[in-house]
């Protein structure tokens, strides 16, 4: 006899399981577990990991810091925003504040960089155009990524954490030049990207 | 097809020592509390008003992410983007699930509610949180959106208002655990509680944890806003997570209870092994934190290890109950239209299912669409590294549009067709249109999430009032196919509003103007006024004895479902290596 969800089942309801259910439950559990293994597995082969070094910071220390990057590699200046070239394997910084991403990173292709995203007042959030990588930028944390460009181009950060009513206007720049570009020669003029990849 | 065992019903009334604060179903024989009754209408009446904001609300956000229209200016699109999460994720739905517990403790039991009264100010409590939460965001003092990350500051009328609303609930689930004390100790029924008592059970004890984090949070950011303490905001969204996302886990399991309510109400739908469908519950429970850190995958706040812990526990057993949720509910289907004769070839059984009965329809939708849709992007986008392709863009509302609109939003509505003739005992009005509702929303919704998740896969935010950037420092212009699929999202969007309107008419006008029921629940007094399920009562049909179904050879008794269930395992393996595919494509970050 077959009872529905609205009474109650008949007593010993505990019964081995139909062949069909059986069957199911396996093909599910195992699936479960690829989904699991796939974590670790891109960890050790994958090349895209939100790992990172993590740390606790004061924001007005982070800024500071911004500061003493900016001074030290800075070679220019976009809409009012210092453009910065450090030099391939350095650290390099973003400070998301209302409504800015500052300052302009000016990359090479194919280098490493340590990437210190931070806030120094609401959340914000990361996202690269056109490439989609996203991370949570949030105030009195350092995030620091090893980040290596892919490709060349003139790409955009836009904020995608709600920081207020002038957040849709908080739009930064990471320029990566092709490989044996020289740090210091011009600028090129801040194209629409997206067009030409 | 005429009722099976009709004289049963009407003959109970009278012999009840407290007949006067019970009455007795005509459709299933049940006697019903009244003040359960009334409690059931108050909590639905109020979820419907906060569904009519947010619905509002939901029109308003979409006229503005469609650039072409781009209704609100930015302050605006911000204040009511807040108020249509509010309204839909915690007024509508609680208030609903408030009814939900009401209904399967106290209805389904047979039994009274325990302390009414106190039911009472709970529901004042709600409605009180709600007003000043309402209140708060539309004189623009709670411009911070439904998650309203610390430091962004609202007054603290908002979060108090927040705080008393959660109290009221955590008094309703208190009296939903007290009710079922009751109705065991009057022996108000035999052995087990019902599967869709068991199922709400669940959801109330996942509500119990996740009304804990919300006290948790809440109280903190209320003294803060205040000036008396500090809040760390990563912390803040540790736990908010905690109640953010468990709420939802809330939905998921009173969706599911509905989906075996809808099963057994509208074809007769058998509950193929008991075990296997209290466990999936249980494992909803022990696995409520998994979705939690989903939130949480690209935050700086925590390493890898804690990452890839908590997003599974090493073995996503919450996606494990969906997966075998999503198996015995169609098999029950198909087993309950098997036993009640409809056992022509694989597919016999659907063919021949009420597709015109607004119930069965909305079971299917939400099944359909749940899994398919707002499961597998889920489960994608939860896992570790492919967050980073999904975080924050359109493609998590896409998820969740499709789990907690097209899933839940659509079986609470599927089972209110129910509601209004068996609890509020009234016809259902412009039955004609209620026929059709679970179809417009439903394929609304589904043309909005798919077009909203694919706008999302081009980077495309979430939350964000102008993404063509006019008052930008630099230019950014998305591919034209994302003013197109922005399009497609809008046209969905509208269609899915259609739907939504004609169940906000179609309840309102039958709650408040419907015409009564009477006692007669035959074919002939109620055809074209009600669900068929009403007055066919198809879990009557099924055979009292045991009864094999025919074998069809490797797919079992449920050939069906085992096809069904094949092609959405296929469209989630594809679907998940896809992303990893097109993870692989981007910068290397490490």
């Amino acid at each position: 006899m077959h009872t529905t969800g609205v009474t109650s089942p008949l007593a010993g309801w505990w019964k081995p399981a139909h062949r069909s259910e059986k069957i199911w439950a396996t093909v599910a559990f195992v699936w479960c577990m690829v989904l699991f293994a796939m974590m670790p597995f891109w960890h050790l082969k994958g090349g895209q990991n939100p790992s990172g070094t993590r740390a606790r910071v004061e924001p007005e220390a982070f800024r500071a810091r911004v500061t003493e990057f900016v001074e030290e590699y800075r070679v220019g200046e976009a809409s009012g925003i210092p453009i910065v070239a450090p030099p391939p394997g350095s650290d390099i910084y973003l400070m998301g504040q209302m409504w800015l991403w500052y300052p302009v990173l000016r990359l090479q292709q194919d280098a490493e960089y340590t990437l210190h995203l931070s806030s120094v007042d609401v959340n914000h959030g990361f996202n690269l155009y056109p490439f989609n990588v996203n991370f949570q930028v949030v105030p009195g944390y350092d995030y620091a990524l090893s980040i290596t460009p892919t490709e060349a181009g003139d790409f955009r950060v836009v904020c995608n954490e709600f920081c207020g009513v002038g957040h849709h206007a908080m739009l930064g720049r990471i320029i990566v030049d092709p490989p044996g570009t020289q740090v210091g020669s011009a600028v090129p003029e801040a194209a629409v990207p997206g067009g030409e990849s | 097809m005429s009722p099976v065992a009709s004289g049963s019903a009407d003959a109970t009334a009278s012999t009840s020592p407290a007949s006067s604060l019970f009455r007795t179903c005509p459709s299933t024989g049940l006697s019903v509390h009244r003040s359960a009754d009334a409690l059931i209408k108050a909590n639905a009446v109020v979820a419907t008003v906060a569904l009519l904001i947010g619905g509002i609300a939901a029109i308003l956000v979409l006229l503005t992410r469609w650039q072409a229209v781009h209704l609100l200016d930015a302050v605006w699109f911000y204040r009511v983007l807040t108020i249509h999460g509010m309204n839909m994720l915690i007024f509508f739905i609680l208030f609903f699930e408030m009814a939900v517990l009401y209904f399967a403790s106290a209805v389904l039991l047979n039994c009274r509610v325990a302390a009414p009264r106190l039911g009472w100010v709970g529901f004042a409590l709600m409605v009180v949180g709600a007003g000043m939460v309402e209140w708060m965001m539309i004189s623009g003092r709670a411009d911070v959106l439904f998650t309203s990350y610390v430091p962004l500051r609202a007054d603290p009328p908002f979060y108090l208002g927040v705080i008393l609303f959660a109290v009221g609930a955590l008094v309703v689930v208190g009296i939903f655990f007290a009710t079922l004390v009751v109705a065991r100790r009057e022996r108000t029924y035999e052995g087990s509680v019902p599967l869709v008592t068991f199922g709400a059970l669940t959801a109330a004890i996942i509500a119990v944890i996740t009304l804990v984090h919300g006290a948790a949070i809440y109280i903190p950011t209320y003294l803060w806003s205040l000036g008396l303490m500090d809040v760390d905001p990563q912390i803040y969204r540790l736990v908010w997570w905690g109640l953010g996302h468990s709420s939802q886990q809330i939905n998921v399991a009173a969706m599911v209870s509905i989906w075996y309510l809808l099963g057994a109400l509208s074809v007769g739908a058998v509950v193929v092994n008991e075990k296997i469908s209290r466990t999936a519950f249980v494992l909803y429970i022990a696995f409520i934190s998994m979705a939690s850190a989903h939130h949480l995958l690209v935050d700086p706040g925590f390493g890898p290890t804690w990452k890839v812990v908590n997003t599974s526990y090493f073995m996503y057993m919450a996606v494990m109950a969906s997966m075998l949720h999503g198996f015995t509910v169609p098999a029950g289907v198909e087993m309950g239209m098997r036993l009640r004769g409809f056992t022509q070839g694989i597919f016999g059984w659907l063919r021949r299912a009420p597709w015109g009965d607004p119930g069965f329809s909305a079971l299917v939708l939400s099944v359909v669409v749940f899994g398919f849709v707002g499961g597998i992007t889920g489960v994608t986008f939860g896992t570790e590294q492919i967050n980073i392709i999904a975080h924050n863009t359109l493609r998590i509302p896409g998820h969740f549009h499709a789990t907690v609109v097209s899933g839940t939003a659509m079986a609470f509505m599927g089972i209110t067709y129910y509601v209004i003739p068996l609890i509020f005992r009234k016809r259902v009005a412009f039955y004609g249109l209620a026929r059709w509702q679970p179809y417009v929303f439903s394929i609304g919704m589904l043309i909005f999430s798919m077009a909203m998740t694919f706008a999302g896969s081009f980077g495309v935010p979430r939350r964000h009032w102008d993404i063509t950037f006019p008052d930008a420092p630099f230019e950014l212009a998305y591919s034209p196919a994302v003013d197109l699929v922005i399009g497609v999202m809008a046209i969905g969007g509208l269609i899915g509003a259609v739907g939504g309107g004609m169940y906000i008419l179609i309840t309102v006008t039958s709650v408040f103007f419907g015409k009564p029921l009477g006692q007669d629940f035959s074919e002939a007094a109620l055809e074209g006024s009600v669900p068929p399920g009403v007055y066919t009562r198809p879990f009557l049909e099924l055979p009292t004895e045991d009864v094999e179904l025919e074998e069809h050879g490797r797919l079992g008794q449920m050939p069906g479902t085992m096809i069904l269930v094949s092609i959405f395992m296929a469209a989630f393996v594809v679907y998940y290596f896809v992303n990893w595919k097109l993870l692989s494509f981007v910068w290397k970050v490490g």
